[in-house]
This record gives C-alpha cells, structure tokens and sequence, in this order.
C-alpha cells in the first residue's frame, strides 16, 4: 500500500510541477521581526493557552520527555516521518525571528517565514479557518513561551517527497478555505452560539477531520466524506457521522465527559486520541462542550444502534473456549468489574461491550491495545492497562481477539484478523526494555 | 495445638514454649519500656543449651528494626549478632510496648533490650566469677562464653542455669563504654532482606497453615452504604466455595482455594444490593468545610505574654493539606485460627496487644483466650487496612472454628477503606521586628484526629458493619509534648513572643488515622515555608535565617552539615531552584535538615525533584543502613505524596480506589542524587528518625519551587495544575 | 489440566486455565517470590518472566503458558544462595518492607538479560511500571547497577 502510494507520488511529482509551479512554488521569504508589546498583552497570552491547548499544538510540537513546543517528534504518515518542528521563540533554532505576519501566512497557508512550502502533517488545511484575532491570541502566546535551544530534525522522507516545491502543487489541487458555518459560511440558524462555537472549534482550531475524515491517495482529506472515518498512526479513527458504529449514540454529555477525561457509557481514548484529551485537561469546560455539542449533531440521534451487546458464546469450541479462558483470567477482573459507580474497577465500562473498538470494521485498535496497554498518565489520574504484547502468542492474541468480537458486538468475525494479528504482533514479541513509548503499558 | 501454631513459635524457639508471660509492672525510673516491663526475662532470654533470644514488643514494618534490636543486644551480651534470636511483638510472649509508631522502637524498645542485656550480661559475670572464684570484673564477655584471664572459659549454657533472669534490670546498670562498640555503630546488613529477595517466607501473605480457607470480603461501594439484599445461594453453591458469612452489611465469603475466593468474591459483588452512604463535600469546597466545622481550640503554647506587643511588619499566610493515603504495594491480610475456646490472630498490624483489646471486645472472649502474632505485611506508614483485616479474619475464624482463616482485601478494598491521612488547615502569622527578626508569632492547625486505631472495637471496620454494631468511639485529640494534628507545631526556634493554638475537629465526612508522622508532616510544611516567607520579607538568606532564630547546637549542626554538603548559595540554572526546611521530628526525637534542587517546567508546571542532601541527628547511631534507609525512603515518600497524591473524592465518597486513581511517584521522578549524612552521637541515647524526613521535604520543595519559578505553593500536593495555575500562561 | 513448567521443574497444575498464574504459584505450588500487590496490572509486585520476558502473573492466566517457561525470583536463588542479582539487593539493603522487591528483580533480571549494561534512564525506564511505596527507589538502582556491573555512584557517601 505504501508503494502505491509513493507510485502516485511520484506520478503527481512529474504532473503537478507543470501546473504549479511558476505560480504557487515561489513564495517570499518574509523580514525577520518579533511581537510588538501590544502583541503579547497578558489577555492575548492567556487566550491563546486555551487556544493552543484545543489546537493540540504540544501534542505534536513536543517531543517524547522534551522540552515543551520544542519540537523533534516524529510524525508517522503514509509517505514516511515528518519531525515537528521547535516552535519556541528561539531566534536561532524557534520562531523567535517571526513577525505576525509570518506567523498567519504559516498557520493559513503552509509557508514558514523563509517561503519554504510546510507538509500538511502541520493541519494549516484547518487552520485556514481561524480568525484574525485567535491567530493573533496564538501569536501572543507562542512568542511568550520559554525559548528553547533544539534544531530541528531532518524529516525521513523519500525523494521527491523530500523536495518542498511539490507541496505547493498539492496545495493547489486540494487546499480549499474550510467552511465553518458563521465564520466562512453564513451561520446556521438552526443552531445556537454553543453549537456555532464547537462548529469552529472542531473545523479550524482542532482539526478533528483531520484524523476522522478518509484521506485521498495523495494524503488529502476527501471533503465529500468528511468524518467518515480515518487513520491516525496506524489506529483506526472512528467515524464521527452518521455512520459511527458505536454502541450507544454520543450524546452531547458523554462527548464532554469523553473528551474531558473518560465517560462511563464509552470508555476512554486511546493511541493518538489520549494527548487530544489530555491537552483538554487545562481547557474550560464550555469549550468542551461546545466541541461535544457539535460534534454529537455529526453522528445524528440514535438510530439503529443495537446498543452494548454481551453474548452467550458457544465454548464448546477450541478456539472460543481458549479465548473466553484468557478473557477470564486476565480481562474479567476490570472489565467485569461493573465499573467505579458499582465499586468496581475505575476506568472501566459496565462491560466490554460499550466499547466501540469492538464494533469496529476490523481490529486493529484492540489489537494495539492489547499489545500496547495505556500507560499510566504521568502524575495525575488516568487509566493504566497492562499490555500483553510480550505474554501471548500470535494465536492466543488472535482467540482472544475473536472472543472478544463474537460476545461483544453483533457484526460477525473480523475477516483480516489473522493477517492483522500477524502484521502487529511481532513473534517473539520484543524484548525489555519496551523502549519509551509514552502510550505502552505495563509488561513489556 | 495446631501446626500453624507450632510453625511459629518454631520461629521464636521452642524453648520458649512453657514460659509465662512477663509479669507488668511499673517503675518510672527505667528508661525505654522497662517502664512497663522491668524483668530482664521479659527481654533476654538464655537456653540450656546457652541460645540467647531477644524479645521485642516491637514489630518489624520494614523499617529495619530487628537487625538494630539485634546489634544492641549482641553488643552488650558480647555476641555475634547471627548467634541471637529475636521474637517480635506477640502477646504471648513479649513484652507489651503499646503500638509500633511515633519512631518509637529505638527510644523505647532498644534502650530497654540494652538495660536488659547489660543486666543479663552482669548476672552471667556474677555467677561465672563464683564458679571460678575470681572477682566478675576481670572477667570478659565475648562469643557467648565468659573468659577468665587465665584462659578458662565459661559457656553461657553452663552458667544460665545458675542465674536469675526473673529479676528486674537495676535502675543503674553499666553498659558497655561506647569506644568499645564492634557492633553497634556499623552497617550490618539488614537480617530480614535475603528472605525477601529470594522468595523466602517473609510475610503474612506467605502463611500457609493446613486446612487453611480463603476469605474474600464483599465490601459496599462507597463509605455508609448498607447491605439490603443479596441472593447467595448461587456463590455459596458454586464449586470450592464453603459458605457465604453474612451478619448485618459485613459480607464475606469463604472458599478452599484462594482464586475460587476471589471469583466467589466477584460473584457475590455482582448479587450485593447496597443502599445510603456518607456524604463528602465536593473537592473545591474541601477547605471551606473543614474551616466551618465545629473545632475544641486549646492553646498549646504560648511564650511572652508579659511583653508588649512589639511593632514591625505583619506576614500571614494560610497552608492547606488535602487527604492522603498510606497506599501500601500489598493490600492488607490477616490470619486467624479459632478452636472453640482460643483464638489466635497473625496480623502486620502495628499493635499486637491493643489489637487484642478489640478482638476481645469485638467477640466477647477474655483477653487470655486470645493471641496476637506479628507477622509483616507490605510497609504501612502507619495505621492502613491490617487491623480490620485482622477484625475480619477473627470473625470469620470464629464462624468457622477448627480452620485458619486467610483474609486478603483488594487493591481496590484497601485504597477505599484504610484511614486516610487528614486534610488540613493552618494560618500562621508574625511580626518582623526592626532588627528583622521575629518579634511575634501566631500559629493556629486546624485539623481532624490523627488516631483511631484500636482498642475499641469500634475502630475496627467490620464491627460497625455488623448486625449488632459496634459504634466507633469519639475521636480523640493526642496530648502534648507529642501530640497529633499539632505534631511539631510549636516551632523549635526562639521566639520572644508566641501562640500556639490546636483547633480539634472531631467530625470529619471521611475515615482518617495515623500516617507516617501525623500531623508533623503539615505542621513542619507550614511553620517552615512560613520561616522562607519570613525570609524573604527580611531579605535574608533562609539557611542563616534560621540560624538566626536557633540555640540548640545540634539543631544548628544538622543545619550547617546539609547546607554546606548541598553546596548551598552557589547560583543554579534557570529553572532550577534549592529549598531549605529543618525539623526535630515531635521536638524531641532526631534532628533533620534538608537541602533540595527542583526543577520546574514552567510549560505545565511538572517539578521534579533533582537531588537532596539531608543531614540527621538520630542520637546514637546503632546501623547507619537502618537511619539512612529511612530518611531516604521518607524523602521520597514524602516527595510523592508533595508533588503528586491527593484522595480524590466527589459527593458520593473518595473516587481514589487503585493506582490508576491514586498517582504515586515511580521511578523517573526520583531524584538524580540523594544523599543522607549522619551524626553519630555515640553515648547519647537513641532518637527515633523513622518519621524526620516527611515535614522537612515537603516544605524544602515548596521552598525550592518559590526559587525556581516565583511562585509560593500553600497547598499540598503540589501537583502540576496547581503549580502551573500559580505561574499563570 | 495445563502443564507449567516453573524454575525448570514441569508440573501438572490443577487449576482452570483461567487461573491467573500468580495464585497457581502461590496457591498451588507454595512460591512466596510472586506478590499479590493489586491484581490489576498496576503496580509490578507479581512480576515473573516468561521466556525471558517481564510479565504480571496477576493477568497472566495459566492456559496461555503451556510449553513456555517461568522463572520466579526463586529460580534466581535461595536465601541461602542468592544469585548474582540477588546479592547485589542485599549487598545494596535494597529492600525496606521488601514487598515490591521481588517483582523489582524479576524486571530487573529481564532488562539484564536484554541489555546487560544498561544505564541509569533505561534502567529507570524499565522499571518504571514498578511501584515501590517504601522510596527505596535509590536503592533498587544502586543494585541493578551493581549487578550490571556498574559502580554504584546512584547515591553518595553514607557520611
Ligand atoms: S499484582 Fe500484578 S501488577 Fe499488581
Ligand atoms: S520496599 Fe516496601 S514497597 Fe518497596
């Protein structure tokens, strides 16, 4: 899949330049300059903390046990990593040389301040749709940041990818202003301010789309299927439309209670999802319901959810019986808990099947799960889940897993199963020390 | 007699067998616990075939106490330490010394053993110089034998017959001259660890008597909460399961083997319909509660009253403390074996003897028919889960007589249900005089009890569960000079003009008990963050600030050892910041002063702990490992519980219910360097150090984080947002 | 009926496969090395190796581990013999209570295997999911060093 993707690549490197270039490759370096006084007010620095913190900004410009925003995480695409870039107000190494100016051209167009074209791991796709004053209010905040010292990383990516003039051929093709009702489009009037701000939020500032919409071979989302559901560093991102398999509908209280820390009828976020949620942890709570009020009118009311299944599975089987063996001694003791309100284990649903893992079109977000664990949060409440990667087999994983899916969700077996298991589980599972991986569990 | 029964005193020597308990008396003039128990035979005991074993009152929690009850008695008897065996508290057989706490043990249980053992020592001299007709002073005392001069050789097992240990250690016996010392003073490796390495039988988890059953108990969601129904049948018919135990909303069930126990457990959980339950003030109106409820205020200090009141500049403040947990890594556990007529009780609680009080009480049974044996557990930190589970263990026991009893609660049983440590207020206020020192101070804590342990039925979990309820008695405020909430809040420096008020809670919505240091912890954070405060208003530096204010010498020594060790003054990095604190932990046990570097990431506000020097004063020191092992641990305890832990609660009750509730420090936030200086006090007598570090560190952070980011914290745990929220985007 | 083979000695173990392997090795075959800390994957106090590698055998059910083999922190050594780890905790007086210490060198023992000289982060790394309420966090790395050969510079002098 990864060469056909990079064949298309290299099509569109031969193709696009011809379209593109003379008119959209070259931009301007723009003169370096700083924040005037009035450009970094206390009341604009403390607007864009919130601000930054919904835009998940140190989710990515942060590196694993690094400096805040200064960059150096690896970000994993299809076409190969991309590095965040330190965005500190470093004269040398940061954004410490940038103007306003530089700073909106970046966050809307893709174009750092010496006119070199960014990839769109940066979501300036989203960020187009900010207003004139939340950049600002970024501005402020970002240029107030503690500067830190760190060169960026070169990015691991093949040639052309490498060569930055294409991505201004990209940018033709597929970068469109985003509509947000009452921003760039007239408001809906339907709707109140709340669901208007969450509408804003979830298009421009969060970039939710960015994860939960299908992306084209060229890596760009396909608007027309916008929140059909997406990928995210090999996790499966869970449609947000209509279409969302989850067993129980999102209301807007359990999207809150959701992207606010974990809720009780869904569970909590794991893989690339768990930062979004932890970075919410300094943001108000009406701006998390705003995105919650938004994004629940996206999946519409409840339909023809069956609502969290628990079945009889026949164990007179091999194959069943070796699963709901597992399943029994190493799960049951949380997950069958009933759940902290019934005294049981916190951070657990009533039962595994609220969780819409289980429903999902094929299993690779429990199989990472499993593998991985959730790691503890660092020094404040959270869910901790041991990972099994290194205490079952390839088959015991995949018994388990298909257990799993036979009990809790009525959709049938995942026909990949076998192949994905294969594909995640290396065989023998690695070795201590598990390597740092902030989202890994417990057991190696 | 059962083998369980045997398999112990086995443990403690046989020879035991047959002994009658040490007589109680009182004699005020001994030192340590002779107090209470005077005989040497209460202590020291000498077999025929010239063993000698030590008795203790005191327990084992990890803390390092047998090896240095070891040393003390080897010292004085002239023997190797490996030769010696030692019996910890079991009401059977040992002295009675009240409760394992306070850092007691050397204070009391040592001083005692080594009066004991001087006295034995004397008598064994005594009697040798007879049969050798030779005076007792040119005899010495090495490997277990008294040698003459001459060369001729007494065994002790030859002369042990001869001599009467029933009779009381003399008020003023000679010890052996400190220059002397081989075994005291040096690091002798710790007697309980290679067991605990290498899967020994080390605990109470690892008793494993014949016919013994598992219990598991089913407890109500949330504090309050009472049993209105449970279906049983089904759990009790399940295969290996030997009965459900129901009395009153104490539910329980009982199986062969331990994970049948735990299913039926989780069985029984799912049947169990559980109604009502104490209500909690949400956490944002934590503070405002306790300041609102009903407090006794007694003066607990009061200095300069004749004086004037003196002018200058006012500083106040107000510290906050939230509720802790002692957390143990393992839950608590107990054993119990009933026989019709006598019980026996294995349990790592702290008390054996006050422990027996309540079982008495609690089943009605004369305090003869009952034994309580120390075995350890995980370490406790003061009063955890061990004593309900030994409630739970001898009401099961007797509901099933004949069969020891296992009890083991849950991860999730434990951070529930142990007494908590309790939240907490202070308000301290001063005045600088002209000549910037303090010319006037006021202190008031507000703040619960910081005891419910046992006697008293009452205290014991189960008992106010049952059928016919066992109330928990009023909680009670500890007296000075050690007090509780007030531990060390009359600050040791000279100050011309004080208050000290203690304002006693008696209600409090949650469950709490002693934690590791009392309220010494949220005392010495306050007092000496308030000094720092004080300071800084002088423009002083705080090291000699406090110097400033001191007159004890060895005050001043530990104070001056960890700021020239830490290299305190010299500039740190950006982000970075040192911290200051001192304490005598009660004002009358070890002395502890601590230097410590913090970093502190301004973007979320996360510190970290980066070194720390501490220097202590514990008196006599008998194992340096022991000291240096505690005030270590305490550090970083202390850091976790500073940096990281708060109960959480909402209005249904505490949420903190596992580790992934209750945040501890793991292993990337300890720091870089850690180290402890000792002064050794030879001659002096032993200072208890097992609880000196937990003040001094909290308030060396907050002082540091006030240096490294600007910031001052009032409010324990210092946890990222809070520290963050100061600093402001 | 599975069969476990535990320190090198196969045995025909009575419990479902289900059993989680802590109370198998506790219950059934009398080791005292495996703790019971939480049973819930939480806090490292039940850590054995399977085939080299650190595992909780509070979720491990027993089923999952016929023809694979366990080592307990008896496997390493008896408090008569310890073993080379083993040694360096008591040469270190790493232990206060004790009871996380087994799951500690049970890690501690599959990071060495790993990587015989690790440095301090990664031993901190490794052990990070182990959680220790004593603080002899100071110490338990001072013994992973020693046994690895290390000098055990984690802390300072002792006076
Ligand atoms: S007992 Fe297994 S991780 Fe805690
Ligand atoms: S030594 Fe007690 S928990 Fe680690």
């Amino acid at each position: 899949m990864k060469r056909r993707r990079i064949a298309a690549w290299l099509g569109a490197a031969v193709l696009l330049p011809l379209a593109g270039f003379g008119l959209a490759a070259w931009r301007p370096a723009l003169l370096p300059g700083g924040p005037g006084p009035a450009e970094t007010a206390p009341e604009q620095v403390r607007r864009g903390a919130v601000l930054a913190a919904l835009g998940y900004c140190a989710s990515c410009h942060t590196a694993e046990g690094g400096r805040p925003y200064a960059g150096g995480r690896g970000i994993g695409t299809p076409f190969g990593t991309i590095y965040a870039t330190n965005i500190t107000p470093d004269p040398e190494t940061g954004l410490g040389r940038w103007t306003r100016a530089a700073f909106t051209r970046a966050m809307r167009e893709g174009v750092d301040r010496e006119g070199r074209h960014l990839y769109p791991a940066f979501p300036y796709t989203h960020y187009a749709g900010l207003t004139d004053a939340d950049i600002a209010a970024l501005y402020a905040f970002t240029m107030t940041r503690e500067p830190v010292r760190a060169e960026a990383k070169a990015n691991a990516l093949p040639f052309p990818l490498s060569w930055r003039p294409l991505i201004a051929g990209w940018k033709l093709l597929f970068v469109r202003e985003p509509s947000i009702p009452g921003v760039t489009s007239p408001a809906d009037p339907r709707r109140d301010p709340e669901w208007h701000r969450g509408a804003y939020l979830a298009e421009a500032l969060s970039h939710c789309g960015a994860c939960h919409t299908p992306r084209n071979r060229l890596g760009a989302e396909i608007r027309s299927k916008a929140y059909a559901g997406g990928e995210a560093d090999g996790w499966w991102a869970p449609p947000l439309d209509r279409s969302s398999p989850a067993p129980l509908p999102w209301s807007r209280d359990d999207l809150a209670r959701y992207l606010a820390e974990w809720d009780p009828m869904h569970g909590g976020a794991a893989g690339p999802m768990r930062p979004v949620v932890d970075a919410h942890r300094t943001v108000p709570a009406d701006e998390i319901r705003a995105l919650a009020t938004y994004v629940a009118t996206l999946s519409g009311p409840a339909g023809s959810r069956t609502g969290p299944v628990d079945r009889a599975v026949a164990s007179d089987e091999p194959a069943p019986a070796r699963g709901a063996a597992i399943y029994a001694g190493a799960c049951a003791v949380c997950h069958e808990s009933g759940g902290a309100a019934a005294g049981g284990v916190p951070y657990t649903t009533s039962s595994l099947g609220h969780r819409t893992s289980l429903r999902a079109p094929d299993p690779r977000n429990l199989l990472l799960v499993l593998r991985d664990g959730v790691a503890p949060r660092e020094h404040a409440p959270g869910p901790i889940m041991p990972a099994f990667g290194a205490t079952l087999t390839r088959a015991q994983m995949t018994d388990l897993a298909a257990y799993l899916r036979a009990r809790f969700s009525p959709d049938g077996p995942w026909p990949d199963l076998d192949a994905t298991v294969r594909a995640l589980m290396p065989d023998p599972p690695p070795r201590e020390p598990p390597g740092r991986t902030a989202r890994a569990g417990p057991s190696p | 007699m059962t083998a369980l029964t045997r398999r112990t005193l086995l443990v403690g020597g046989a020879l035991l067998v047959g002994i009658g308990p040490p007589r109680r008396a009182l004699a005020a003039s001994l030192p340590g616990s002779l107090k209470e128990a005077p005989r040497i035979d209460a202590w020291i005991r000498i077999g025929e075939d010239g063993a000698v074993t030590v008795l203790t009152g005191k327990a084992e929690l990890g803390q390092g106490i047998k090896t240095a009850l070891i040393q003390v008695a080897a010292e004085e008897l002239g023997l190797a330490p490996a030769s010696l065996r030692l019996v910890t508290a079991d009401t059977e057989l040992t002295p009675n010394e009240g409760y394992t706490a306070g850092s007691h043990s050397m204070q009391d249980s040592a001083t005692a053993i080594r009066h004991a053992a001087a006295a034995c020592r004397a008598l064994l001299t005594a009697a040798a110089g007879r049969r050798l007709s030779l005076p007792p002073e040119s005899l010495t005392v090495a490997e277990g034998a008294v040698a003459a001069p001459d060369g001729r050789r007494l065994a002790f097992g030859e002369i042990a017959a001869g001599i009467e240990l029933d009779a009381d250690v003399p008020a003023e016996g000679r010890l052996r001259d400190p220059a002397t010392y081989t075994v005291v003073g040096r690091p002798l490796p710790r007697v309980d660890i290679p067991a605990k390495v290498a899967g020994g039988a080390a605990y109470i988890q690892d008793i494993r008597a014949p016919g013994m059953v598992h219990a598991r108990i089913v407890r109500p969601p949330r504090p309050g909460a009472r049993l209105v129904g449970v279906e049983a049948e089904a759990v009790a018919a399940r295969p290996g399961t030997i009965r459900v135990h129901r009395d009153g909303s104490f539910l329980a069930v009982l199986a062969e083997r331990e994970y049948a126990a735990v299913t039926a457990m989780r069985a029984l959980a799912r049947v169990a319909v559980w109604q009502g339950g104490t209500p909690v003030p949400e956490p944002d109106a934590l503070f405002a509660d306790l300041a609102g409820r009903a407090a006794k205020r007694s003066l607990i200090h009061e200095a300069g009253t004749g004086t004037p009141a003196p002018a200058g500049r006012r500083v106040a403040a107000q510290y906050r403390r939230r509720y802790q947990m002692h957390g143990s890594i393992g839950p608590s556990c107990a054993v119990a074996e009933f026989d019709g007529d006598r019980l026996t009780v294995w349990s790592h609680a702290q008390g054996m003897f006050p422990l027996r009080q309540a079982l008495a009480e609690l089943l009605a049974l004369p305090e003869d028919r009952i034994r309580c044996i120390h075995v350890e557990g995980s370490g406790c930190y003061g009063h955890n889960g061990a004593d309900d589970a030994a409630g739970d263990a001898a009401l099961l026991a007797r509901a099933l007589p004949g069969r020891p009893v296992r009890v083991q609660y849950t991860r999730e049983q434990e951070h529930l249900w142990e007494p908590y440590g309790g939240a907490m207020l202070t308000d301290a206020s001063a005045v600088l005089g002209p000549d910037d020192r303090i010319a006037d101070w006021d202190y008031a804590v507000r703040s619960p009890t910081h005891l419910t342990r046992p006697p008293g039925a009452g205290q014991l979990l189960s008992a106010r569960m049952l059928e016919k309820p066992f109330p928990a008695p009023p909680p009670k405020a500890l007296p000075q000079p050690e007090g509780g909430g007030d531990r060390n809040a009359i600050p040791l420096y000279r100050l011309p003009r004080a208050r000290v008020a203690h304002d006693f809670v008696a209600d409090m919505p949650l469950r709490v008990s002693a934690l590791r240091s009392l309220g010494a912890y949220m005392n010495v954070f306050s007092i000496e963050s308030f000094f720092d405060e004080l300071a800084e208003e002088a423009g002083a530096d705080p090291v000699a600030f406090r110097l400033a204010h001191l007159d004890d010498p060895r005050a001043r020594a530990v104070i001056e050892a960890a700021a020239s060790r830490f290299g305190w003054g010299t500039a740190l990095p950006r982000g970075r910041g040192a911290g200051f604190a001192f304490a005598r932990y009660k004002n009358l046990a070890a002395y502890c002063a601590l230097a410590v570097e913090v970093a502190v990431e301004r973007e979320s506000g996360r510190v970290r702990l980066v070194r720390a020097q501490a220097a202590v004063d514990a008196g006599e020191v008998v194992n340096p490992h022991g000291i240096r092992d505690q005030i270590e641990g305490g550090i970083i305890q202390a850091m976790s519980w500073s940096l990281f832990e708060a109960v959480g609660h909402d209005a249904e009750g505490p949420t903190s219910r596992d580790w992934s509730t209750y945040p501890i420090a793991r292993f990337p936030d300890v720091p870089d360097r850690l180290d402890v200086h000792l002064i050794d006090r030879p001659g002096q007598p032993f200072l208890g150090a097992g609880e000196v570090a937990q003040g001094p560190t909290a308030a060396a952070l907050a002082n540091a984080i006030r240096r490294a980011a600007g910031v001052r914290l009032r409010e324990l745990p210092m946890r990222p947002e809070l520290v963050k929220a100061a600093i402001g985007v | 009926m599975p069969n476990l083979t535990v320190n090198g000695r196969t045995h025909a173990v009575a419990a479902e496969p289900e059993t989680p392997l802590l109370y198998v090795l506790r219950d059934e075959l009398g080791l005292n090395g495996a703790k019971f800390g939480c049973g819930l994957g939480q806090c490292g106090a039940c850590t054995v190796e399977v085939e080299g590698r650190a595992v909780l055998s509070c979720l491990t059910p027993v089923g999952v581990l016929e023809g694979r083999a366990v080592t307990t922190v008896e496997g390493l050594g008896s408090p008569e013999h310890p073993g080379p780890l083993q040694a360096a905790f008591i040469a270190e007086n790493a232990a206060q209570c004790g009871y996380c210490i087994a799951g500690m060198v049970m890690r501690a023992h599959a990071l060495l295997r790993a990587v015989p000289h690790p440095s301090e982060a990664e031993i901190r790394d490794a052990l990070r999911f182990n959680l220790c309420r004593c603080g002899t966090h100071m110490r338990i790395l001072a013994a992973v060093k020693r046994a690895a050969g290390a000098s055990s510079a984690v802390t300072g002098a002792l006076r």
